[in-house]
């Protein structure tokens, strides 16, 4: 994720701090850079204009503090800019009040609405609320499946809609249900339209009529260049909307949208997509995503990750295995597993500052976990508690088993055996400061 | 190229090649109306700069950077071309205000028209054709095959689609409509099921059943994702083990609100499956054209098809002198469409 636009940036970021001396030249030199890197982003220009001047009139204005290098406060400057362009806090959905709630997805064709709204129903759904969806979109051809089979893969219930019926009787009929069903927030797909598109511009007027929603979510593609201001600038006009969503994270994207929206339309990104999978779906937070940018990586993301996918017991129980050296293969099994829940590995390696950059053309592959999980469950279960028993014979038949060379099964062993090590060492050092440094097992909650 | 396909054979018009007669007045109105926003744009940048500047100066050179680098023109061009004509304004050999907006034009134009001798062997006499459709998600792969099987359908050609995308919901069921509405032959698997297979059994029904052209629809995947590029060989792999020489076209579907990612999702996929024309869709909308420009320039690979609209006849044959010309004689296409 916005791998271009950071990689530009840390080169900045490194010459700047490097800056003893601040003149209007190197000033200069450094914003033609913050300049080039932005524009290559597809961040609008006139966002791109106003981002410049201020940085550069703080930066040539600010009071020096002594000890600290003039470019680290540059860095400080363009940090909390890029925090304020992105959107400065963290924007929730306005959920709150009596009653059922209603969200109108909105956005051009392809955008991802339908994917969308399921991913956030899901989200909805694992934070204790009754989702309930409908499809509004009678045009593209199956449309309505597509929403059907999502809401039964997220087993959220949807609305059966047909494509000879109108969106307002959609609209209507939808609330209806939604008492019967006691569900307390309901989401409407709606077709994907051009802003404009006069006809269908009224029909979604219409429909938010009917629908009175308390959230207008406009759904836009990450990748969009110099449109995506227009577009969500018309949709906010027309129809007004409560949040952006950006879909298409993971992809090699250039930043352009998520820079620019915000500031054009006042309208804050409150979630963004990540993956095809309906739980790869993030609130959006600009403070973390500027440290992002900036090659200082997304600390708070993974422990939050790590949190959503780990209950503080199973982290006890792991580190007191490790603690008493009982540390096995089943427990290694396990923490793997973990990892792996947590998401791709690639996007997790992203978030640790100063990796982010270093691993840009580093392949990490999945499939080496997977194949060291494959490993590990042609073990019997007392191979994988004392490891010290498989014997040549037993390497082969387990090698026969995942489907790899015995010399996979050598390797693994020998890591293992080398990180146990590690860890015994690790735990005569802490064993008296009573903490424990382990990756994932000792994370405070 | 599949293009070759809707072009007649007695048609000697060097000047439009690629136009379909019947249609123009049609392609010309759908077009303008499109690109409207674009034109507007820039032709608010061109007369802003020809109104407010006499002279050749630095802010005129600002300004004009900023009207191609809001069209979407890319900053690689847009340098490229205000340093070539810093150049010409020093030597004298480009003097007033209108002079260079000419000149810029016809840079534009050298740049997006595809050169006749890079084409690709014609695949016209190709029987059957397979053609592949890729792209990443939300391109308009689905809708793009649907009105492309309309077209064949309309030539007089036995059309198969297969549904190669098994892992969007319901993304079956959309080609299904596309292949009723279009009247064309339709092969599915189960959802979930691996690709290749349903590119496999396609291949087989479309030599023994005789079709003229079998077009596989795939999964929308970012360029990015290496295992899904990886898929997306295997695919093109069956099909050329299934029947040399296939797939004839491997289409790249582009969504023209794209920024410049769209430069490099062209680029990857053409490195790692090989991309023999590109379709830009929703041009019908406020997005700009600019895009376009640039992987021409870059990638060398020709834009084959644009899609303007969501109904079934919506697809038009990509012509580089229309287009540049739509987006840079706003004025005068103005006048045309009103005196129509």
């Amino acid at each position: 994720m916005l791998e271009g636009l950071s990689q530009r940036f840390e080169g900045v970021v490194k010459r700047l701090q490097g800056l003893h001396k601040l003149t209007e030249e190197n000033v200069s030199d450094a914003m033609r850079e913050v300049r080039i890197a932005l524009l290559e982003a597809d961040v609008n220009i006139s966002v791109v204009k106003d981002f410049i001047a201020n940085v550069k009139s703080l930066a040539l204005g600010m009071e020096t503090i002594p000890g600290v290098q003039p470019g680290q406060q540059i860095v400080k400057i363009v940090h909390e800019n890029l925090i304020q362009v992105l959107g400065g806090d963290t924007a929730n959905l306005n959920l709150t009040g009596r009653g059922s709630t209603v969200i109108l997805m909105t956005g051009l064709q392809g955008s991802g609405k339908t994917t969308t709204t399921a991913k956030l129903a899901a989200m909805l759904k694992k934070q204790g609320y009754r989702p309930l969806m409908v499809s509004a979109d009678v045009y593209r051809p199956a449309a309505i499946e597509q929403l059907g089979v999502l809401g039964e893969q997220i087993d959220v219930p949807t609305i059966k809609t047909t494509t000879d019926m109108n969106p307002e009787e959609i609209g209507r009929a939808a609330l209806e249900e939604m008492t019967q069903l006691n569900a307390n927030v309901l989401l409407v797909d709606t077709a994907g339209r051009l802003a404009i598109d006069e006809q269908m511009m009224n029909e979604l007027s219409k429909l938010k009529d009917i629908l009175q929603p308390k959230e207008i979510l406009f759904v836009a593609d990450s990748m969009t260049g110099q449109d995506a201001v227009n577009t969500a600038r018309a949709f906010n006009e027309q129809i007004g909307m409560t949040g952006v969503i950006l879909t298409k994270m993971d992809g090699d994207i250039r930043g352009g949208a998520a820079l620019s929206i915000k500031k054009v339309t006042g309208t804050p990104i409150k979630f963004i997509g990540v993956g095809e999978k309906t739980s790869q779906f993030e609130q959006f937070h600009p403070d973390r995503i500027a440290g992002r940018i900036l090659g200082m990586g997304d600390v708070l993301s993974l422990v939050e990750k790590a949190q959503e996918n780990l209950s503080q017991k199973d982290a006890e129980k792991q580190a007191n295995k490790v603690l008493t050296a009982t540390f096995n293969l089943s427990d290694f099994l396990q923490q793997l597993k973990m990892v792996r829940d947590m998401g791709p590995l690639d996007q997790l390696m992203k978030m640790i500052p100063g990796l982010g950059g270093a691993l840009k053309d580093a392949e990490l592959d999945e499939y080496e976990l997977i194949r060291t999980e494959a490993i590990i469950n042609s073990m019997t279960m007392k191979e994988r508690g004392q490891p010290g028993i498989i014997n040549s014979s037993r390497k082969r038949r387990i090698s026969r088993g995942s489907g790899v060379e015995v010399q996979d099964v050598n390797k693994l062993l020998k890591n293992f055996q080398k990180s146990k090590k590690m860890m015994k060492n690790l735990t005569k050092m802490k064993k008296n400061k009573g903490k424990m440094d382990f990756p994932f097992a000792g994370m405070e909650n | 190229m599949l293009i070759d396909l809707f072009v007649d054979d007695s048609s000697t018009n060097k000047d439009q090649p690629q136009a379909e007669k019947p249609e123009k007045t049609g392609l010309f109105k759908k077009l303008f109306s499109g690109l409207k926003k674009t034109r507007q744009n820039l032709n608010n940048g061109f007369n802003r700069l020809v109104g407010a500047h006499a002279k050749l100066d630095d802010s005129f050179m600002d300004e004009l950077e900023e009207v191609l680098l809001s069209a979407d023109v890319g900053l690689d061009l847009t340098t490229r071309i205000i340093e070539n004509l810093r150049a010409d304004v020093k030597a004298n050999l480009l003097k007033t205000v209108p002079e260079v907006i000419e000149f810029i034009k016809k840079e534009l134009e050298k740049t997006v028209t595809f050169d006749e001798e890079e084409k690709q062997p014609s695949t016209k006499n190709s029987k059957p054709l397979v053609v592949l459709v890729i792209g990443v998600n939300g391109a308009g792969k689905t809708t793009t095959i649907g009105k492309l099987s309309f077209k064949l359908k309309k030539r007089g050609k036995s059309v198969l689609l297969a549904a190669g995308d098994t892992f969007r919901a319901a993304a079956a069921d959309q080609l299904e409509t596309w292949a009723e509405r279009s009247e064309a032959d339709f092969i599915r698997s189960n959802s979930g099921s691996d690709p290749s297979a349903v590119v496999f059994d396609a291949v087989k029904l479309t030599v023994s059943r005789g079709h003229d052209v079998m077009i596989a629809d795939t999964a929308g995947r970012l360029h990015s994702k290496v295992n899904l590029m990886e898929e997306l060989k295997k695919i093109k792999r069956i099909m050329s083990r299934e029947l040399p020489g296939a797939p004839h076209e491997t289409l790249l579907v582009l969504d023209s609100t794209t920024g410049q990612n769209a430069v490099s999702q062209a680029k990857i996929f053409n490195e790692s499956i090989g991309v023999t024309g590109i379709v830009l869709t929703k041009l019908d909308g406020t997005a700009k054209g600019g895009v376009v420009i640039n992987i021409v320039d870059t990638l060398k690979l020709p834009v084959q098809f644009i899609g303007i609209g969501e109904k079934i006849d919506d697809l038009r044959p990509f012509n580089p002198k229309e287009f540049v010309a739509a987006i840079f004689e706003g004025t005068t296409l103005t006048e045309t469409k009103e005196s129509e």
